[in-house]
């Protein structure tokens, strides 16, 4: 059939028409690079303003827009976007696939994807300004005392939450229509499990979001009390609506990293990964517990002592898998042959500071000592050391390690090195001090601080540098790669990897599997 | 296990460049920035200035409307022409399945909040258990029953005279709309709601077994009668509404139980105009191009499946908001 040989087409044409999951891949990828060096922006302004105690260079009310913006920049448009677009390209690779199930689909929920984070930046620009009210935008704060541009930013996540649902039913009909024959779910690579699990969880939580901030947008408007005491409602409501989405969506960002160190230890372990099935076991536990702990953000908000006790215990009960899958990675590297090339360098920086992270979600999880955690720099320092040291390490460490075969040439490793070294120091350097300062009682989402702050503040803002200008590195290391790597036509890139995308002529050709391959 | 070869394999259509994706987005984003800037205007907006708002998102629906119906038509010109496999047939009945699922989580939220305000903080506001604390502070007088008829607000004596911040007007309604008069039974019109819309769940199973059996003019007629089930079911709706608002004074701003009330109905009712609209498509399709087989009617079971999840949204409707 003469139409299935097409190559791409010329031009934007090309991006805007494509319905190639590599293509579509590509454009996810590069979109929520833009979007990390816009949230990036944001935040090294929130970090000059707190170089100092006192207020220097923002108003606060500016100050509260720029927390807010970064952190849904960040979630929405960095991370989440960037593992779609790693899914796109990998899945169908890894399960032997033409492309993903649905092709023009795909297409639309990247395209939504950029208009939708151009009106939400536009918010800075209207009356009023941004939003101000925290990237979990409680009410009353993002209703009765939002500035106007609150409807757009609600419009902005219905289309966000509209682009995700579909990626994700995208996702689960690939995963579980398009394997190859042979390819039974305990065959599949661990990234596909973890991602055909996020997808589950997305698909059951994006709604729900949709369904909060239609409960704000009522309320703003139409005058209903979803969020009002006066009318018989209650904004803690809000809360709850929000975390019910809000926690699974945590796992969201993370599992998907789960999914890309399990590929990659193995592979410079020289090992096969240890504990497959307790793996498979392990994400799908934490996805389902991830529905009932969500109220452990609340704990202050005066829940009944059951509701407290109940979200207490099951959230510590997360760390028993979150344990099962640690005790997994480093025994797949215990006697291995190990080598430490960039993404296995990032890899066990993820594992170490993800770990970090991990304890102090523990800690956080004591109801009783979060009353005083709560709302400190503590909570700042713990979600940074998953979000950022797990995700967006993982995602690192993902780049290295799949560049070569989706462009035919190779990174540069003193150049790729370098990036993880400053990375890790600047991420130690900016988030380390925040654990103390927090317990020492300096809340978050603050432009000013008591004095005794100081000398801690100026270290994270100093780290919080250096780890901006690692990502200019970074990006500096792709494009070097793309335009004048070495060039490599090795199937193999890394002598230890397994499975289909390693079978396949390097760079990786238009089309992979129209047909599926043979698995053993 | 050995592999397939290549010539047991049938095909996955793996469609070429296409620019449906893209009018979609221009039809969403037009019309979602439209319909921001009219409410804005609504709210915050002065009504002495013109404002082309509503072009706008009227404009942008109607591309994304536009676009919408030239990619079904695509994509049933694809399959006609014999271009999708078993296998790609399988993916759109993934589709519609996490679609559906991803709908009923949508009604999930709406479901949670009404628990929420009826047995949890609607009981603490009118000053039970501990968090009862605060009605002899904030809320003195307020006492909490379901359906929600005098508000917080009500209670203490209007917005003007509470101690909270005064952030909007929420007068509580006359009456509700639950099951009132027993000698009358038959003008509580949710009990016809509910008639219509189990009959026409099972109006659309007989046209389907019609269909099965290779009779399409039982399917025809047995798809009309549903079809026109469902219209009448959103004018009885209507009724309801007008009702609501004319006679009981219950509107969107009455407080929790006109909140909870009008988004659960009111969301509904948008599902059931859309699975309408979705049978009567087929219909049309039925009748004017003789589409559908016994073996190929994917159109049809997709609609029939929505419209099933719809009646189930209802009966659950009809359970929470209007008997218990
Ligand atoms: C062992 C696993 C984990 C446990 C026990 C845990 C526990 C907690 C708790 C109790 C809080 C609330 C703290 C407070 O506000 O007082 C919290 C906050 C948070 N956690 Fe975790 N967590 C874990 C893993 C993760 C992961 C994997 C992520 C994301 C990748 C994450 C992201 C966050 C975020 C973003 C917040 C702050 C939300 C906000 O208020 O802005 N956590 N965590
Ligand atoms: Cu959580």
């Amino acid at each position: 059939m003469g139409d299935h040989h097409h190559g791409p087409a010329k031009g934007l044409t090309r991006w805007i028409t494509t319905t190639n999951h590599k293509d579509i891949g590509s454009m996810y990828l590069w979109f929520s690079f833009a979007m990390f060096i816009l949230g990036g922006a944001f935040a090294m302004i929130i970090r000059a303003e707190l170089f100092q105690p006192g207020l220097q260079l923002v108003e606060p009310g500016f100050f509260n827009q720029m927390t807010t913006m970064h952190g849904l920049v960040m979630v929405f448009g960095a991370i989440m976007p960037s593992f779609v677009g790693l899914a796109n390209w990998m899945i169908p690779m890894m399960i032997g696939a033409p492309d993903m199930a649905l092709p023009r689909m795909n297409n639309l929920s990247f395209w939504i994807l950029p208009p939708s984070f151009i009106m939400l930046a536009c918010t800075l620009f209207m009356d009023g300004g941004a939003p101000q009210a925290g990237w979990t935008f409680y009410a009353p704060l993002s209703t009765t005392y939002a500035p106007p541009s609150v409807t757009f930013f609600i419009f902005s996540v219905h289309l966000l939450g509209v682009s995700s649902i579909m990626g994700s039913i995208n996702i689960i009909a690939t995963v579980m229509n398009l394997r190859a024959p042979g390819m039974t779910y305990m065959k599949m690579p661990l990234f596909v499990w973890t991602w055909l699990i996020t997808a589950f969880l997305l698909v059951a939580v994006m709604p729900v979001l949709a369904g909060a901030v239609t409960m704000m947008l009522m309320d703003v408007h139409f005058g209903t009390s979803f969020f009002s005491a006066a009318g018989g409602g209650d904004p803690v409501l809000f809360q709850h609506v929000f975390w019910f989405f809000g926690h699974p969506e945590v796992y969201i960002i993370i599992l998907p990293a789960f999914g890309v160190v399990s590929q990659i230890i193995p592979t410079f372990s020289r090992k096969r990964l240890f504990g497959y099935d307790s793996m498979v076991y392990a994400t799908a536990s934490i996805a389902f517990l991830s529905f009932i702990v969500w109220a452990h953000h609340m704990f202050t908000v005066g829940m009944p002592v059951a509701g407290e006790l109940f979200f207490m215990y099951a959230t510590m009960l997360i760390a028993v898998p979150t344990g099962v899958k640690v005790f997994n990675w480093v025994t797949t590297m215990w006697r291995g042959s190990l080598t430490f090339e960039t993404p296995m360098m990032f890899s066990i920086g993820f594992l170490i500071l993800f770990t970090i992270g991990g304890f102090t979600g523990l800690m956080l999880a004591i109801a009783p000592v979060d009353f005083q955690y709560h709302d400190s720099y503590f909570v700042v320092a713990h979600f940074h050391y998953v979000m950022v040291a797990g995700a967006i390490f993982s995602m690192s460490a993902a780049i290295y390690y799949w560049l070569p075969k989706w462009c035919g040439r190779m990174y540069n490793e003193k150049m790729g090195q370098l990036h993880f070294w400053v990375s890790f120091v600047g991420f130690n350097l900016a988030f380390f001090p925040q654990h103390f300062v927090g317990l020492a009682g300096m809340p978050r989402r603050i432009p000013d601080y008591a004095l005794q702050f100081t000398d801690f503040n100026m270290m994270s803002s100093i780290g919080a540098f250096i780890y901006g200008a690692a990502q200019i590195l970074f990006l500096y290391n792709v494009i070097a790669t793309i335009v004048s790597g070495k060039p490599t036509s090795e199937e193999k890139t890394w002598e230890g990897a397994e499975g289909l995308e390693w079978t396949v002529a390097t760079p990786a050709p238009y089309h992979t599997f129209e047909t599926p391959p043979p698995v053993k | 296990m050995t592999s397939q070869t290549s010539t047991e394999y049938e095909k996955y259509y793996v469609p070429p460049k296409s620019r449906l994706a893209i009018f979609t987005t221009i039809g969403l984003v037009l019309s979602v920035f439209g319909a921001s800037h009219v409410l804005n205007d609504m709210t915050f907006g002065d009504p002495s200035v013109e404002t082309n708002s509503w072009s706008i998102f009227l404009t942008g629906l109607f591309v994304f409307i536009a676009t919408l119906f030239a990619w079904f038509k695509m994509t049933i010109k694809e399959n006609m022409a014999g271009m999708n496999s078993a296998q790609l047939k399988k993916s759109y009945v993934l589709g519609m399945f996490w679609f559906i699922f991803s709908e009923v989580m949508f009604f999930a939220a709406f479901f949670g909040a009404l628990f929420y305000v009826r047995n949890l903080s609607g009981p603490w506001l009118g000053g039970e258990g501990e968090a009862g604390r605060m009605n002899s502070l904030l809320w003195e007088g307020f006492q909490f029953s379901w359906p929600l008829i005098t508000t917080p607000q009500d209670a203490v004596g209007g917005a003007g005279a509470q101690l909270m911040a005064n952030n909007g007007t929420y007068l509580g309604a006359e009456k509700s709309m639950a099951f009132a008069n027993a000698h009358a039974w038959w003008a509580w019109l949710p009990l016809w709601n509910t008639i219509l819309l189990i009959t026409s769940s099972f109006t659309v199973h007989i046209a389907h077994s019609g269909l099965l059996a290779g009779n399409k003019k039982k399917f025809n007629l047995w798809l009309a009668i549903s079809v026109t089930l469902a219209v009448v079911f959103l004018y009885v709706q209507y009724l309801e509404y007008h009702e609501a608002y004319a006679e009981f004074g219950l509107m969107l701003s009455s407080g929790t139980y006109g909140s909870t009330f009008f988004m659960l109905t009111g969301f509904h009712g948008f599902h059931v105009f859309m699975g309408m609209t979705m049978l009567l498509v087929q219909l049309i399709r039925s009748l004017k191009s003789n589409h559908f087989t016994a073996e190929d009617h994917f159109g049809f079971e997709a609609s029939s499946w929505y419209w099933h999840f719809v009646d189930v949204v209802w009966v659950m409707l009809f359970l929470f908001v209007y008997i218990l």
